[in-house]
């Protein structure tokens, strides 16, 4: 390994021994790549000829209009796929490819994940594996049947809490074996070194586009950058270009679930403590003696009880902060968006939705507020058509609500 | 001299190699784990490979997951099985007795408090299955302070610079991984390197014990024939615990058979 992978104490390379050069021949790659003018120029031509990039950057119309805030939107949700996870999987692909592997595997959580490894999947001919916990399989049927339909063989994982986590366990213990032929294409910016840096470079653009976007449309930086955050690959993307300009407030949004002090929720970097999981020291939601606890929240792709190395250290560092907003805000912020704009977001891009339209309304005096918009709603619409049913047969019965 | 020490000395005297069983603590449950302990001690192992549940064993194949999840289910803390390694180790002074576990068990409160009482417990040997010699330093730190033996794993992709890595970090033993993947029970048995053995020995690295896929007497033959000090079977033996949990004397009966048989084949 040219790094040790760290983030001030945070991240390393925490695997089994048997996967380690596997890890240090994708390091090779990824530097290599980085001093490569034709790697650059393919993955820039992916990304603006097949991806969409650059994705728009648009300034609410209605969305808080009564408020002193100026909101504006770094449209991920408009990016082939549906999220911006398609950034860093054409990457991972054209990896995959210099280092001669012949098969994907990913873990999914809300689906887009696997989606997007299914996409590049289909594009460049790899075999291609996903592992969805059960859970998700039954929440988020509609991109089960995309990634089917792409050609990805979906393995749903029924140990554990059946979520995300175990996806991530699974596609480990399948990689332990196929390290060989295969590529293990990580979806978010944890996990061991190198993919926390990797999918941060490869999801930098996000940043490096909104920040010249917002110049040109605002005439300035934002006051504030925020992003959901789960395993925390859109926000480090959209936070890293304005890391050094340190009068803008990043804010990280992670899933309060039923609320900060229930218990049930995904707030990691908040609740969590240090920890060692999935290959990275970060914080972990976890017990007095580290068995590590399930998570729970509206939006499968924040139930994720780890998160990025780099997010605990911009923590520890006090340069980002961040918040937890709960399933009913989400899901109210969901609403107002999808009324107010014609846009409909993805639950957990709702979440920093909810956290901006939070701070407009308490807003005193001209504020402009980048909320990076990182997937689109369509995945979501039978969930939340089931939980907007179930809360309208509770209150015929007279019940409380959601 | 140490209890592996001893071990091997005394094997290598009678022309063996050693016989290890591996189950996890608190599977099905405390009593039960510990009156399984005593069977495979009573049957003839030469020396104990226990794990610490954990919620996610990534290095762990279906059925020592599922054994994991039994003890986890029935609350099995890491305290409570080192209450029982104390218990264990207060009935077979003897015997070697090396953990097995993760790192997040370890770190959760702190490395150095953790192998201190892991120390007092009588251990003589950690295996950390998700911390490579890149990581290791630490951990070997903490538990030399304890005089804990610190177990790392050869596995079959290392090149020899690697290989040479692990020989000088790993103490007590070596862990052979003949093959690549998890953990789990093979028909066949891959031993992709056989000459590691020779090249563990060259370098000075301690005997060397092989894991993952060891189920049948013909395995462990075959292992100690292609230069091995001695063979772990971990899931052929979770599995007759997964398959009795309703009948212990029977599940006692078992194992017995299965230790007896493993080890005459050493």
């Amino acid at each position: 390994m040219k790094s040790n992978g760290r983030f001030g104490e945070f991240g390393g390379v925490f695997v089994p021994e048997i996967l380690f050069p596997a890890l240090e021949q994708l390091e090779g790659a990824f530097l290599a790549a980085g001093q490569s003018a034709e790697f650059e120029a393919e993955l820039k031509r992916l990304l603006s000829d097949y991806a969409g990039r650059p994705t728009p950057l648009y300034a609410c119309r209605n969305l808080c209009a009564d408020t002193p805030a100026t909101i504006y939107l770094k449209r991920e949700d408009l990016l082939h796929g549906g999220a911006h996870k398609t950034n860093q999987v054409l990457g991972q692909a054209l990896l995959a490819k210099r280092i001669g592997k012949s098969r994907l595997i990913a873990e999914t959580g809300a689906g887009q994940h696997g989606v997007a490894t299914a996409i590049v999947g289909a594009l460049f001919g790899f075999e291609t594996h996903i592992y969805m916990g059960q859970k998700d399989v039954e929440r988020q049927r509609p991109n089960v049947f995309r990634m089917q339909l792409l050609g990805a063989r979906v393995v749903p994982v029924r140990t554990g809490s059946q979520t995300l986590k175990d996806a991530i366990n699974e596609a480990l213990r399948d990689w332990a074996k196929s390290y060989g032929t295969t590529h293990y294409m990580l979806g978010t910016a944890a996990g061991p070194h190198p993919f926390p840096t990797m999918v941060r470079e490869f999801q930098r653009v996000i940043g490096q586009e909104a920040r010249a976007q917002m110049v040109d449309a605002a005439g300035g930086l934002p006051d504030a950058v925020i992003a959901c955050v789960g395993g925390g690959s859109n926000a480090i993307g959209v936070f890293s270009d304005f890391i050094d300009d340190t009068q803008v407030r990043l804010i990280g949004v992670e899933a309060a679930g039923h609320g900060l002090h229930t218990g049930r929720h995904g707030a990691t970097i908040q609740q969590g403590r240090a920890g060692i999981l999935h290959g990275a020291y970060t914080r972990v939601l976890q017990d007095e003696e580290g068995q590590v606890t399930e998570t729970e929240s509206i939006s499968a792709g924040l139930d994720y009880p780890g998160v990025g190395p780099e997010h605990v250290h911009l923590a520890e560092s006090g340069r980002a902060e961040y918040v937890g907003i709960e399933d009913q805000e989400a899901l109210d912020a969901f609403t107002e968006l999808t009324r107010s704009e014609g846009i409909i977001p993805a639950l957990e891009s709702a979440h920093a939705v909810a956290q901006g339209i939070k701070m407009a309304r308490v807003a005193t005096e001209p504020t402009t507020l980048l909320i990076n918009l990182s997937g689109r709603g369509d995945k979501d619409i039978e969930h939340v058509r089931s939980i907007l049913e179930s809360r309208a047969t509770d209150k015929d019965q007279g019940q409380e609500g959601l | 001299m140490g209890r592996y020490e001893k071990m091997f000395e005394q094997l290598q005297l009678r022309h063996q190699g050693a016989f290890v069983p591996f189950v996890t603590l608190g599977d099905p449950t405390v009593e039960t784990s510990l009156s399984i302990v005593r069977t495979l001690v009573e049957s003839g192992a030469d020396a104990l490979e226990l794990g610490i549940p954990f919620s996610d064993p990534i290095a762990d194949g279906p059925t020592i997951q599922a054994s994991a999840v039994r003890a986890l289910d029935q609350g099995v803390t890491p305290g409570a099985c080192i209450e029982l390694l104390s218990q264990i180790r207060g009935e077979f002074p003897e015997i070697p007795i090396g953990l097995l576990l993760y790192a997040n068990l370890v770190a959760a409160n702190g490395i150095a408090p953790f192998f201190k009482r892991l120390g007092r417990a009588g251990v003589d040997s950690v295996l950390v299955a998700d911390v490579p010699i890149f990581e290791a330093e630490p951990f070997v730190t903490a538990a030399a302070a304890r005089d804990l033996a610190t177990v790392f794993i050869a596995p079959p992709n290392a090149t020899e610079e690697r290989l040479r890595q692990i020989a000088r970090m790993t103490s007590g033993y070596t862990y052979v991984v003949a093959r690549a993947g998890v953990t789990g029970v093979d028909q066949q048995l891959q031993l992709n390197q056989t000459n590691i053995f020779s090249f563990l020995k060259d370098t000075g690295a301690p005997p060397s014990l092989v894991g993952f896929g060891i189920s049948t007497p013909e395995h462990v033959r075959q292992v100690l024939a292609a230069g091995a000090d001695g063979a772990i079977s971990g899931s052929a033996v979770v599995t007759l615990i997964s398959r009795h949990l309703e009948d212990v004397s029977h599940l006692k009966k078992e194992l017995g058979v299965f230790v007896k048989q493993m080890k005459a084949a050493t």
